[in-house]
């Protein structure tokens, strides 16, 4: 990535001067640390863990995570939140489903109209937000309801079968990983540099920071705050879109309870609920922490109720060790 | 013990040789007695350490020096509670009352009437009631939210709740400033009432005509050290306006006017309610327009309407055409060549806006600029790095196709801090660590590389230290040399002395007077910031009479 500055001849050259690039690294590893340790564990309780079944079931299963968390870093970095992702997420696979079946799509028209519905939802989230000044977090919580509703009412209430019309989304593709875990892979890729190197991304770290103090630089937060939510939306449709490919199925109950697996994922990577803070790498670590963990959980043979327990019990304690790191940064 | 005195002659309150150190040091060495009884006035510039002096003494702030002794003993109160346990109140000028209680729950905060928990409506509203009369406010229902009451019974009610039977000091912090004459009276005979009781009462205030009529002695503070302390009775308002003024005069006072040259934005009558009232000027490109005025007299409220960071609601910002001068070569033909301009007439308007600028976005298109007051809460972006806080306002030079050129962005910033001399470790260091004086140099780098043809200051030297300050008043110098026209706000007088060329003063939301380089006094520039607070036109040159004082003490 970027090299580290060097430093001008007028200042004091210090051996210490901290770059973007290394702060981040000791993230990555210490992360990195995490996930192995998590593997190591589980591998040591039970002999079928290790095993390359086991991570490519976990890989064909994070797509629709992994993509809805790229949305809600943008999400969280803005300061913002959005609950309604579940729902969005069900509603853009309701729609899709009744487009192949009720009405004779084709496969690419309704996948279009998947994504369609979930940018259209998204914008409503934040437009609506943006316009009476209210917290993201009250508007999503209507839009979790409403658009929920909405997906009953477009599968009545039933589970749509759609059969393998789209299932090439998550066939097994190379070694046994589907196209939607590489699409995955990609979006966070893509995502991680517009956070980093674009106007747009540096625009959404400053306004997450000090809102006011980007638009008396003359940035309006307006616009940047709706495409925030809008695309955070189109991601929740494509996730949509994966669920149903995966399970071939339009489940007006999909991804219910999702928003907040979503929201623990980002914090377990280390982005603030606090705004100005974020990385879409380090999210994908806290996509793939909850996902070993819940596969993990279920190999060793563990009860619903532990594993629910143990689950929370880590996204606290990741988010304490990720506060305790950061004060020390500060220091 | 050491010093005990007589207990009759010995002050309730002795300071001695305080300090409080920030990032720079705004008290030093003040030491001052507080006797039981009497009205203690201080005074000062902005500024000058009124408020840190009293936060001390009502353990809001803790001093980095001296030591404080109550009665005769050591007073060293770790909270406003611990100060309050021991008879020591203070109003502040921020109101402290929850909005969404009562007027009566407000009153008795902390010690409300309960059995097992339970409030006791009753006890309460007739407790309440008895504090309201006390100054005069038995017409406010108890019960009444808080939020419910104008802005100056909201400051009586705060006043009514430190007036507690045990209060030995009381301290007011400008408590006036959102009263009525008639509220002022009740307030001034409570005074009087506390004080034939033994409190001692230190009133903080600008207000020179109040101050006579209230207080026995004077203590005038002025950068941070205790200047004088005497009694009230003979001095003139001109006398204390000199006391709290009475500097050396500085170099750059009296340096020569800087050449301006066309006129750059033309204000007329901008307005907002009635912070801001019609005012209009006119910016020359050059030049450098200093704004005085006392805290609240509007100033950073007009900064922000010329910016579009607030809408004004009446009024006209015209933006004329830039005349390049015909790159002369030597220093005197460009002066020529300027005034050859300035004396021709106004070039051609460019742009009228009704109402200014809409948002800040299209002050900046326009190339105008505003280094605001707050710089860690309006212009930083402390978390982040240098590099991102300098190029913040200009993010499309530094990028192609909405991608951020890294490379170019490095060069940029690698220029800032070489030429503002931002004394940091690397360009990614986070802008929260900086001194102020460099966080104000990043928040300068902003404007720097723009097209920026007005730049407006906030205090632009607030919690800057001395060294730094002369780096940034030579930057200012260099934009003026560019021709950029400068509009700078600032509460120390002496500093705008010695940068502008004309002063406009503000008092109460008016431009009441304006002064070219040459003309002003540091008497006559405090004397129109007064006027309209104190009821003397801006011209005028001396004291009103004012009305005695309520006889207080025995």
């Amino acid at each position: 990535m970027n090299a580290p500055a060097p430093t001008p001849s007028t200042a004091p050259a210090t051996p210490r001067a901290p770059s973007v690039w290394r702060s981040q690294l000791g993230t990555y590893l210490g992360l990195f640390a995490v996930l192995a340790g998590m593997v190591a564990l589980f591998s040591s309780l039970s002999e079928y863990f290790w095993s390359a079944e086991t991570f490519v079931t976990i890989a064909n299963e994070i797509p629709a995570l992994a993509v809805m968390a790229v949305g809600m870093t943008f999400v969280l970095i803005i300061a913002g939140i959005d609950l309604s992702v579940g729902s969005v997420m069900a509603l853009a696979a309701a729609t899709s489903a009744a487009a192949i079946l009720q009405w004779g799509w084709s496969v690419p028209a309704a996948a279009a109209l998947a994504l369609a519905t979930g940018l259209v939802c998204g914008t409503i989230t934040g437009a609506i937000s943006v316009a009476w000044r209210l917290p993201s977090f009250i508007v999503s919580l209507g839009m979790l309801e409403a658009v929920r509703g909405s997906a009953y009412l477009v599968t009545d209430s039933r589970t749509q079968y759609v059969g393998d019309a789209i299932s090439w989304l998550a066939a097994p593709f190379f070694g046994g990983i589907s196209v939607a875990f590489l699409l995955a892979v990609a979006l966070v890729v893509i995502a991680q540099l517009v956070l980093t190197r674009t106007v747009f991304g540096r625009c959404v770290v400053g306004i997450g920071t000090n809102e006011e103090a980007m638009r008396l630089a003359g940035v309006d937060p307006r616009p940047i705050r709706i495409t925030v939510f809008a695309v955070t939306g189109l991601l929740a449709g494509l996730a949509g879109l994966m669920q149903s490919a995966r399970l071939e199925a339009a489940d007006p109950n999909a991804g219910s309870g999702m928003e907040l697996q979503v929201i623990a994922a980002v914090v377990i990577g280390g982005t603030s609920l606090m705004g100005g803070r974020g990385s879409v790498v380090t999210t994908a670590f806290g996509v793939l922490i909850i996902a070993v963990l819940e596969a993990g959980l279920a190999q060793i043979g563990a009860s619903e109720p532990s594993k629910r327990i143990i689950t929370g019990s880590v996204i606290v304690a990741a988010v304490i060790i990720d506060t305790l790191r950061q004060r020390r940064a500060k220091v | 013990m050491p010093r005990t005195t007589d207990p009759a002659t010995q002050p309730l309150l002795s300071v001695e040789g305080v300090g409080k150190d920030y990032t720079a040091t705004v008290l030093d060495g003040v030491t001052l007695a507080l006797n039981a009884g009497e009205v203690l006035a201080l005074t000062g510039e902005n500024g000058a350490g009124k408020s840190t002096l009293s936060k001390i003494v009502c353990g809001l702030e803790s001093a980095t020096r001296g030591s404080l002794r109550l009665a005769g003993q050591p007073y060293v109160p770790t909270s406003r509670r611990d100060a309050e346990r021991q008879g020591v109140r203070m109003v502040m000028q921020e109101l402290g009352l929850v909005s969404t209680l009562t007027v009566a729950e407000n009153l008795l905060m902390g010690r409300l009437p309960h059995r097992a928990g339970w409030l006791q409506r009753d006890a309460l509203h007739t407790a309440a009631h008895a504090q309201l009369a006390k100054i005069g406010l038995q017409h406010i229902d108890p019960a009444t939210p808080v939020s419910a009451l104008g802005i100056g019974q909201q400051q009586m009610v705060e006043i009514a709740r430190n007036l507690q039977d045990d209060t030995r000091i009381l301290i007011l912090d400008e408590p006036t400033a959102m009263l009525t004459p008639r509220e002022t009276n009740y307030l001034f005979e409570q005074i009087t009432r506390l004080t034939a009781r033994g409190v001692a009462i230190v009133y903080v205030s600008h207000r020179l005509e109040e101050l006579r009529r209230i207080a026995d002695r004077v203590a005038v503070l002025r950068d941070g050290r205790m200047v004088d302390v005497r009694p009230m009775a003979g001095l003139s308002e001109d006398d204390l306006v000199q006391r709290m003024v009475g500097r050396s005069v500085n170099d750059l006072e009296h340096r020569p006017r800087r050449v301006a040259g066309p006129v750059v934005m033309r204000v007329d009558g901008i307005g907002r309610a009635d912070v801001v009232q019609n005012v209009s000027l006119e910016l020359r490109a050059g030049e450098v327009f200093g704004i005085a005025g006392l805290v609240g007299s509007g100033r950073t409220e007009l900064l922000r309407l010329l910016f579009g960071a607030d809408r004004a609601d009446r009024g006209e910002v015209t933006l004329h055409e830039e005349i390049k001068p015909n790159q002369p070569t030597a220093l005197d033909t460009q002066a020529q060549a300027a005034t050859k301009i300035e004396a021709n007439n106004v070039p051609p308007v460019l742009r009228r806006l009704a109402r200014g600028f809409a948002s800040p976005l299209q002050a900046i298109a326009a190339g105008v600029g505003l280094v605001t007051e707050d710089r860690k809460s309006q212009g930083l972006l402390l978390a982040q790095p240098i590099r991102v806080n300098a190029t913040l306002s200009d993010l499309g030079s530094i990028a192609s196709g909405g991608w951020l050129q890294r490379a170019k962005e490095n060069a940029l910033v690698q220029g800032f801090v070489r030429t503002l001399r931002i004394r940091c470790q690397s360009p990614e260091q986070p802008v929260g660590q900086l001194s102020g004086g460099n966080q104000q140099k990043v928040v300068f780098a902003r404007w720097l590389h723009r097209p920026v043809r007005v730049l407006m200051l906030d205090e632009p030297t607030r919690g800057v230290d001395v060294g730094a300050r002369a780096e940034l008043y030579g930057e200012l110098d260099r934009m003026a040399g560019e021709g950029r026209a400068l509009l700078m706000v600032s509460s120390d007088l002496r500093e705008l002395m010695a940068m502008a060329d004309r002063i406009g003063v503000m008092s109460a939301g008016r431009l009441v007077a304006v002064f070219e380089r040459g003309e002003w006094t540091e008497q006559s520039l405090l004397a129109a910031a007064f006027s309209d607070t104190t009821g003397r036109s801006a011209a005028a040159g001396d004291a009103s009479p004012s009305s005695p004082r309520p006889s207080a003490t025995a």
